[in-house]
């Protein structure tokens, strides 16, 4: 069974216009799949549908076999726990050291008196020493995170979705904001996520071209709907133009890389 | 067209000034003030205060007197803001547009912090006079109002300003309504709350002379008796405490700002 199923997901904001329109898909484990389009097409709104961020207006959305809609709130923060979330704005508090914020991800697993007090048992400070080991932020682990660089505080925020032991990850524009340097490592982190842990990763990207690099398979979204659900080599030039409208008709795009697997 | 942007910029900067002129001669004709006599005075005042209102080697004699009394109001503003920063500081969750639990009891409390902070402390000295005559308790609860109104809307401030980020990537985690406002909104807006505190802290030494004057305690009261005597050296010499006893609280809640902001 798939880990992730969305059957006729619609979102409306106001009235009028869905921002997402019966949208459908579902997603395997350990699968690195990339969501495209132009701004305001929903890709944001689709990748918060799924853990509950925006609360979707029909449809079903079933995440490791539990359909989330019907969730109390209980049930939803043991669900939210399953599922990481990396952002643009990496939304980290900057006046917290590496390892707090880190640790933060493990808070829906706590009781209240517990996560106000921050207790953190000495396995949980293991696992979180060793995951921001291999994110190579070692050197940072004491240093407060107003001080670090845009690529270092977004690979916190991967540490921060890594230690809830998650089965999900998503990730909403997690590179719009990084030099290409920093990009190229940020992407080759969740790609490493996808293989190496089996995590399914769920990035909304921007760039084609980074998204047929490392994606296993495409989702194209524009104005609220799935126009694309693919692998990266059946994509096609005629195809991206359909994702993007017309906007994409003076900007050619490198189509030669593409992810192997 | 561009012209008419410059014509209409200038017409309105006239109009201004012209507004402001008819405001300020209108005032001085209804309040029959004298303008050439308004300045004189303040040579006139001037001359009387050199030759007055100075400390001298006699009035010395007064210290022991004036020094308890400095401290009891120096201990009153301290108490009295640190008390209503705790208030404060549920009304100001309770009332931000990033923490508040629900509408209602975000309007209540908003409420609450306007109705004391527009209510003046002199008002709230004399109400409060009524009901507990001449002693300590009727400046310290002016003090309180006053400062619980302001400090609940500064920290209210701080708390929007923090923003929604970090709540937004806590909530993802899991983590419940205590765990974001103690491990993300405390920890991030904690500083620009104390030094909101301190700035408190310096006023109310300040204001609490005031209060004391008009409810006969502290060193406002004892500022009060001697001028009444015409001991106006010992009147300036309270003055001159005051002063010094407020600039020092200023360096050492700047100091206390440079090491934790």
């Amino acid at each position: 069974m798939a880990l992730l199923e969305l059957k006729n997901v619609t979102k409306y904001y106001n009235q009028t216009i869905p921002a997402l329109e019966d949208v459908s898909f579902s997603v395997d484990e350990g699968e690195f799949v990339s969501i495209i389009g132009p701004s305001g097409a929903g890709k944001s709104t689709l990748l918060r549908c799924i853990n509950r961020m925006v609360e979707a207006s029909s449809g079903e959305i079933s995440v490791d076999g539990v359909i989330s809609s019907s969730l109390t709130k209980k049930k939803l923060r043991a669900l939210r726990t399953k599922i990481g979330m990396i952002f643009q704005h990496y939304n980290l508090v900057d006046r917290l050291t590496v390892i707090e914020n880190v640790l933060h991800g493990r808070l829906g697993y706590k009781s209240t008196l517990a996560g106000i007090l921050g207790r953190y048992s000495q396995e949980e400070k293991n696992q979180a020493f060793q995951i921001i080991k291999i994110l190579g932020l070692e050197e940072q682990v004491y240093k407060r995170c107003d001080q670090l660089s845009g690529g270092q505080k977004q690979r916190v925020g991967i540490a921060r979705a890594l230690i809830q032991n998650p089965k999900i990850i998503l990730c909403d524009e997690p590179i719009a904001s990084l030099d290409p340097n920093a990009a190229k490592l940020i992407m080759d982190h969740l790609r490493n996520i996808s293989t190496e842990m089996g995590i399914t990763v769920i990035v909304n990207l921007h760039q084609v071209e980074i998204a047929l690099k490392y994606s296993d398979r495409i989702i194209g979204v524009n104005k609220g709907k799935v126009v694309f659900d693919g692998l990266p080599c059946d994509l096609t030039a005629a195809q991206i133009q359909a994702i993007y409208g017309s906007e994409s008709e003076d900007v050619s795009f490198d189509l030669g890389e593409r992810h192997a697997g | 067209m561009r012209d008419d942007i410059f014509t209409k910029r200038r017409n309105d900067n006239l109009r201004f000034f012209l507004v402001l002129i008819i405001l300020t001669v209108g005032s001085i004709i209804i309040t029959n003030y004298d303008v050439i006599k308004g300045f004189s005075s303040i040579a006139k005042a001037l001359i009387w205060g050199g030759s007055n209102f100075y400390p001298d080697v006699k009035s010395l004699r007064i210290l022991p007197e004036i020094l308890p009394k400095l401290q009891e109001t120096i201990l009153m503003s301290i108490a009295a803001t640190t008390v209503a920063s705790v208030f404060a500081l549920f009304l100001s969750l309770a009332g931000s547009k990033t923490t508040r639990l629900n509408r209602i009891f975000s309007i209540i409390s908003r409420g609450i912090a306007s109705l004391f902070r527009n209510i003046p402390l002199v008002a709230w000295a004399m109400v409060l006079m009524l009901a507990f005559s001449q002693s300590p308790l009727t400046g310290y609860l002016a003090l309180f109002f006053a400062s619980l109104g302001f400090l609940t809307r500064a920290f209210m401030e701080t708390i929007d300003e923090v923003g929604n980020n970090s709540i937004e990537a806590l909530q993802a985690t899991g983590a419940n309504y205590f765990h974001i406002i103690f491990q993300a909104v405390l920890p991030a807006s904690m500083p620009q709350m104390i030094s909101w505190l301190l700035f408190m802290i310096e006023t109310n030494i300040r204001d609490a002379t005031l209060v004391g004057v008009l409810t006969g305690t502290g060193i406002g009261f004892s500022f009060d008796l001697y001028y009444k005597r015409f001991d106006y050296h010992a009147a300036s010499l309270v003055v001159v405490f005051i002063v010094i006893t407020v600039i020092f609280i200023e360096f050492v809640s700047n100091n206390i700002r440079r090491v934790i902001l």
